[in-house]
């Protein structure tokens, strides 16, 4: 913790008034898609370019994310969405271009040029990351209430009555029996595991999550009620997201804006409704116009 | 007080799935929009009523014109708007009740027209029982409701914000009789409260009863 160039926000988390805005109080908790959030970006990329062999994954790819608001990353497999989301969260460096974050105190810091122990930091605190497959980022042979106490304890909280109680708590928001608390995930359906991965991942109140298909692999009656918890979650907790999908219905739901990737481009982006209503891209019509409606 | 003037609006659909055909919708469309008085657009099936609707909301970008909103104090321009702004507007003053309910699966039907109250439970019940949607259903969502049921809540929803500017695509279209007098009502009541509306009443008896102005939309010639 004692790195100089990055200061987890976990002391007063989601309470810093320069982060979440001036949003009138009637409208807190409210539509996430329509959360004003602060004046300031609190993530933006500008030029990334990554090549994997002959393979162009980015080329010249800008994004942008103000505070409370759900960006929703579309395209089919191969387009680049998965990539893009690794490269913004940090995880995978660009060939060329930056990534930049703005703290809770209002300083900008180069994603790719932290140390790794201040990025670390990072994803322990401010940020949060939901893997598609939630075996990826929980262990499994820690019980449930021990995944979510054991990221609340990265970020600092020592006192074990606390811990599990807020630990129950967060079972209880995502809608597992608070009795599973003792239960190993090995015990848990798939649904199950993922509302477990997003409890542990938003029980520190990050600022900003990455979803990887926070949806995919799951029964269609699983998917709307985990979105629907993804929703309602958010928005009371004024969380920024990166969401990457290739399921068109859930980000129209979830996201107020969205960008297209096709062959590691951005080939459209605005608002929600506009590119999936009014779609300007060949590529982007031909996705929306392969949409099955039940 | 004029709340909306959109004026010079062009719009063309290029299908790029057929060949990139052109398909021109709107030309110089203009309309006009005064607190406390609605307009209704008319004109045949297809003219592009719609599509002017969701070009005053800012779903479909159009490619000339200016659609200008009074907002925060002052008038902005939609069709010129960055995301971040257009949605700002749409919170604080532009609303819309479109054809059909589009809404997360699970959620009861209280709770999306709550949240469209802005978190007032009450408002949103009243709404609901006004428009004959009875208590029972209140818990359950709209899925598994009748056509006629998911566009009162849609209707319900629309009004429930409270909007200085109301956009109404064909709100009466699959009501009964008491349930269209009772949206006549609601159109009358945000009238006397100063609301501008604009809206597109198949059923004239609506039509006759709410507007106070038409806007005719032609179709365009077919574009070679």
């Amino acid at each position: 913790m004692a790195n100089p160039s990055f200061t987890p926000s976990t002391a007063t988390p989601g309470l810093d008034p320069g982060v979440h805005g001036p949003a009138s109080p009637a409208l807190e908790g409210l539509d996430p898609r329509v959360k004003p959030g602060g004046d300031e970006k609190l993530l933006w990329a500008e030029g990334l370019h990554l090549r994997f062999g002959p393979i162009t994954a980015l080329d010249d790819v800008a994004a942008e994310l103000w505070p409370g608001e759900v960006l929703a990353i579309v395209g089919e497999s191969g387009s680049g969405k998965t990539t893009l989301l690794n490269v913004l969260s940090g995880k995978l460096p660009p060939d060329a271009g930056a990534v930049w974050y703005r703290d809770p105190v209002g300083d900008a810091h180069d994603v790719h040029a932290m140390p790794a122990p201040a990025l670390r930091a990072l994803h322990r605190s401010d940020w949060g990351f939901v893997q598609q497959n939630p075996r990826d980022s929980l262990r499994m042979r820690v019980t449930a209430g021990g995944n979510v106490g054991e990221r609340l304890m990265a970020a600092g909280s020592r006192h074990y009555g606390t811990i599990r109680d807020t630990a129950m708590d967060w079972l209880r928001q995502v809608e597992i029996e608070p009795s599973r608390i003792d239960d190993m995930p090995t015990t848990f359906s798939g649904g199950m595991l993922q509302r477990l991965q997003i409890a542990r991942t938003l029980v520190t109140h990050p600022r900003l999550v990455f979803m990887d298909e926070p949806t995919g692999g799951l029964d269609v009656s699983v998917q709307a009620r985990l979105l629907d918890l993804i929703r309602t979650l958010v928005a009371r907790l004024g969380i920024a997201v990166v969401l990457v999908t290739h399921d068109i219905a859930a980000a129209r739901l979830l996201a107020g804006r969205m960008m297209v990737m096709q062959g590691g481009r951005v080939v459209e982006s605005g608002l929600t409704d506009q590119v999936l209503d009014d779609p300007q891209h060949p590529y982007t019509q031909l996705l929306v116009s392969s949409v099955l409606t039940a | 007080m004029i709340m909306l003037r959109a004026e010079g609006l062009g719009k063309t659909f290029t299908l790029h799935l057929q060949g990139g055909t052109s398909l021109p919708v709107l030309d110089g469309a203009a309309i006009t929009l005064e607190a406390g008085k609605c307009v209704a657009l008319t004109g045949p099936s297809g003219a592009g009523k719609s599509t002017l609707m969701r070009a005053l909301y800012g779903s479909y970008r159009v490619d000339r014109g200016r659609i200008l909103v009074r907002h925060a104090g002052a008038m902005l321009d939609l069709a010129a708007a960055d995301p971040r702004t257009i949605l700002a507007i749409r919170r604080d003053t532009l609303g819309y009740v479109s054809q059909f309910l589009r809404v997360v699966p699970r959620v009861p039907a209280l709770a999306i027209v709550a949240e469209a109250a802005r978190g007032r439970v009450d408002k949103a019940e009243q709404l609901l029982l006004r428009l004959n949607i009875p208590r029972r259903l209140h818990a359950l969502p709209p899925a598994t409701f009748s056509g006629g049921e998911q566009q009162r809540v849609n209707l319900a929803r629309g009004f429930a914000g409270g909007h200085p500017i109301l956009l109404l695509d064909e709100p009466t279209a699959s009501l009964d009789a008491a349930n269209r007098d009772v949206v006549i009502g609601m159109i009358r009541e945000a009238k006397a409260r100063g609301t501008a509306l604009a809206g597109i009443f198949h059923d004239r008896a609506v039509r006759d009863a709410v507007a106070d102005a038409t806007v005719t939309i032609e179709p365009l010639q077919d574009a070679a």
